[in-house]
């Protein structure tokens, strides 16, 4: 076993004996989200890297600790990229960190979230094994989907050292279009056009302005350009990297931020506060105090949740980050969590105090 | 052949009975034999079990009913649709009750508007499709027994089909599943929106073989139809060559909505049966689809046949339309039964290789077809590595079923040898548990167990399927050990 991987195993049997916890931490780039959490800090940069990459398998294997930017340039040096476009929310995401947090970029509603391109993870548990699920291949159902399921898991269910990742061609084509147009109609447009053989890769709405993007084949975004309209935005890359890394003004400020995820055609929330809404409606950010009982209500309505994505630790500590479970599904989350770390060693209470 | 479940229970079937009686009307309790009989298998013929009793509730009252008791009385439930799986997960438990989700076949809500389908789990997969196509829209996931495979039974196997590639898996498909837990609570995994509070318990439902809980209701996605689509029939002299074509047309950034290979024996048996007009002289076919709109099916097929015509495809066909098309899938969807046409019985066997050891593993069955003396016709899901031999043998001679099972663990340990996995979409069942133990540290198995456990801590949600015991993990082990390579010979696994 390679050494670092020996001292994280030395580490977690260590934290069990001793009855700590440890804090897995990769880039630091997410330590907002979540609910606040102690621990001793575990550091997983040391262990980087990408273990193979073969373009045509469409398949990348990487250690947990590789930074996400090192990973995304080699695919681009092949022109493929992770479709799901993750946010890094800082310099020195890592990849182990993008499976753990679960969190997809724009494109998300077009083409799957990070789970959907999860293949395989090693992973070492709460009793100190190195364990490995799933594989490098896109088709496998032989055991439980865990790889899947450690995606958003915060790594409250164990330590991730490896992950195999599918991965996919950058459209050959791309345009981003502009439309001026209220949140009632964007809605309504978003999901008439999602029911049609559009090439619509993501879309955003904001200030009664929508902007869509297209991308696929030269032929299929230039007839759907014809078939929509729209105005030509220019810095269309500035604008889509703006929306997934959280630099566009809309989040700017230390107002709370929610993050609605519901059926996408729910009609406008009438909340007050400042909206902008994602993939084709089913993501809606909110800014302001409303109160998490309204936020949770609202969502849970909309056939959803709501998360609290950013706010002060004040907050969080009495709103929770995360929408609460209904009884059934929290003794089984409680269940997991006793199933990979019996003892309690990993992250505990970064998504649920139980947890 | 017998499968030795050796997780047994101690029940008592008048006791059982004697509590099921008052929950449900008498037509919907199958208690003598040869009522009974029709339910000893599923789609896998040669392993059979008699279940103590069937139960086929209509509503959701009854299933938590049913449950509930059987948790009481300690009773093993196996859940099952429509039984075309074919790894025996729904094969009845001896001491246990078969629950038939048969008589859940409303389609409840088809929404145009949000792309979503509302269904039970007894809704057959194509019914789907046809109840969407009104609007323009289709359920994706096209497993070959797509006509008579139900939507519960999908999920439970994360089952896939010819276009997986493009359009993703069940687990890629589906929202939300209601369903009971062996307490008989109600359980929603999933959501409306495109994710869902805590732990993702949808993608463990997705492929969980009925383990974890029973599936009452799904929610699906449904896809908008392509305008067009046409498919490239691409002829080869040479295996090797069909499966480096493949690498060629995914290195060249396209990504075909199907990508299908079918061998020289493969094409041999289909084409006197479905009449596809298949070159018979070719030792390999590629069926290469594009999908979209017209414009960008044109743009997207030149480059496939400039593609396959370097990587030395001896002739190219195009689909000229719609009959084209379906006659030339109507090939490759029907290889399993027009395999069985031409041999009394056969296993379909279900590993997945990376793509790059296509042509090693093809001369590796050869091999092993000379060693069992049984002929195999070998039908490849090409785009995603996923590989049906198809294991030809006759159950009344003695001795065959053996030797093709034997030759059938030796397909699926080399697959897991080459860097793939035993089952890719057909799932575990009982004929595979046994290899689990090929694949999987006795610790990995240990952790899926206590995950089962999680969702179902009686363990009597379809027992002694999917994940070996630790007992047949070490006879596993004793008996095949030296027949694997030592774990320094093999190459990195996930």
């Amino acid at each position: 076993m390679d050494a670092t991987l020996q001292e994280w195993v030395g580490r977690v049997r260590d934290a069990v004996e001793t009855r700590k916890t440890l804090r897995i931490r990769g880039g630091g780039t997410k330590d907002f989200y979540g609910q606040v959490i102690g621990g001793e800090l575990l550091d997983t940069t040391a262990h980087r890297g990408i273990v193979t990459y073969e373009p045509t398998e469409l398949v990348v294997v990487a250690r947990a600790g590789t930074p996400l930017a090192e990973l995304e340039a080699t695919l681009a040096e092949k022109g493929q990229c992770l479709p799901f476009e993750p946010p890094h929310f800082g310099a020195g995401a890592t990849v182990g960190g993008m499976v753990a947090a679960g969190l997809s970029g724009p494109r998300r509603a077009a083409v799957g979230a990070v789970r959907d391109y999860v293949l395989g993870v090693k992973m070492i548990d709460g009793n100190g094994d190195l364990l490995s699920f799933g594989g490098q291949v896109m088709k496998n159902v032989a055991g439980y989907d865990v790889p899947r399921l450690m995606a958003g898991s915060l790594g409250t269910l164990g330590l991730l050292t490896e992950v195999a990742l599918k991965v996919l061609p950058v459209p050959v084509a791309e345009r981003t279009l502009r439309f001026a147009m209220s949140e009632a109609e964007a809605l309504q447009k978003l999901n008439q056009w999602g029911g049609q053989p559009l090439p619509i890769a993501a879309s955003a709405w904001h200030g009664d302005t929508l902007t869509l993007r297209l991308m696929g084949a030269h032929a299929a975004v230039e007839s759907a350009h014809t078939t929509l309209g729209g105005e030509v935005v220019a810095d269309a890359q500035a604008f889509w990297k703006g929306l997934r890394e959280q630099t566009q003004t809309f989040f700017a400020g230390n107002e709370p931020l929610w993050r609605l995820s519901v059926a996408s055609v729910t009609c406008p929330l009438g909340l007050p506060g400042s909206t902008l809404i994602e993939w084709g409606g089913a993501q809606r950010w909110l800014r302001g105090d409303q109160g998490a009982e309204q936020m949770r209500t609202v969502a849970s309505r909309a056939g959803g949740h709501a998360v609290l994505f950013r706010g002060d630790d004040g907050l969080k500590a009495s709103a929770g980050a995360f929408q609460p479970l209904p009884p059934p599904l929290a003794r089984i989350h409680r269940n997991l969590k006793q199933a990979f770390d019996p003892k309690g060693v990993f992250n505990v209470g970064r998504m649920y105090p139980e947890l | 052949m017998a499968f030795v479940n050796d997780v047994r229970f101690e029940v008592d079937k008048r006791a059982i009975l004697a509590r099921l009686k008052p929950l449900l009307p008498p037509e919907s309790i199958l208690v003598d034999d040869e009522e009974l009989r029709p339910y000893e298998c599923d789609g896998l013929t040669a392993y059979r079990a008699m279940p103590l009793l069937v139960v086929l509730p209509e509503t959701e009252v009854q299933v938590a009913d049913i449950l509930r008791t059987c948790h009481a009385l300690k009773v093993p439930v196996v859940p099952r649709g429509a039984a075309t799986g074919l790894s025996g997960g729904a094969m009845p438990h001896e001491d246990g009750v078969v629950l038939s989700l048969a008589r859940f076949k409303k389609i409840l809500k088809i929404d145009p508007l949000s792309r979503t389908a509302i269904v039970q789990p007894g809704v057959r997969n194509l019914a789907v499709s046809e109840a969407a196509a009104p609007y323009g829209l289709y359920y994706a996931p096209d497993p070959s027994s797509q006509i008579a495979c139900t939507i519960g039974g999908n999920v439970a196997e994360n089952s896939g089909g010819v276009h997986c590639l493009k359009y993703g898996l069940t687990v890629h498909n589906v929202l939300k599943v209601r369903g009971f837990t062996i307490e008989g609570d109600a359980v929603e995994f999933g959501a409306d929106g495109l994710d869902a509070a805590g732990f993702d318990l949808l993608a463990l439902i997705n492929g969980s073989e009925g383990l974890l809980a029973v599936i009452t209701e799904v929610t699906v996605k449904l896809t908008p139809k392509p305008e067009l689509a046409q498919v490239v029939l691409a002829y080869f002299d040479d295996v090797q060559k069909a499966g480096n074509a493949v690498a060629d047309v995914i290195a060249a950034g396209i990504i075909p909505g199907g990508l299908e290979m079918m061998d020289k024996k493969a094409t041999h048996a289909v084409e006197p049966y479905v009449k596809a007009g298949y070159d018979l002289d070719a030792e390999a076919v590629l069926l290469c689809e594009s999908d979209g709109t017209p414009a960008e099916v044109a743009e997207e097929i030149e480059r496939m046949k400039a593609v396959l015509e370097k990587s030395g495809a001896t002739s190219l066909v195009v689909s000229q339309n719609e009959a084209d098309r379906l006659r030339f899938w109507a090939g490759r969807k029907a290889a399993f039964p027009a395999v069985g046409r031409i041999t009394p019985d056969y296993l379909c066997m279900d590993g997945t290789i990376p793509r790059k050891r296509l042509a090693e593993m093809l001369d590796a069955i050869e091999t092993l077809s000379g060693k069992y003396g049984l002929r195999c016709a070998n039908v490849f899901h090409a785009g995603d590595g996923n590989l049906h031999p198809l294991i030809m043998y006759d159950a009344n001679q003695p001795g065959e079923l053996e030797r093709a099972t034997s030759f059938g663990s030796e397909i699926l340990e080399l697959s897991v040898r080459l860097g793939g996995t035993i089952t890719g979409e057909h799932g575990v069942g009982v004929e595979k548990v046994d290899l689990m133990a090929a694949q999987f540290s006795p610790a990995e198995i240990a952790a899926f167990h206590r995950l089962k456990a999680a969702f179902d801590p009686s363990g009597l949600l379809n027992p002694g399927k999917g994940i070996p015991t630790l007992a047949r993990c070490r006879e596993y082990t004793q008996t095949r050990g030296a027949a694997s390579p030592s774990p320094t010979s093999t190459p990195p696994r996930f």
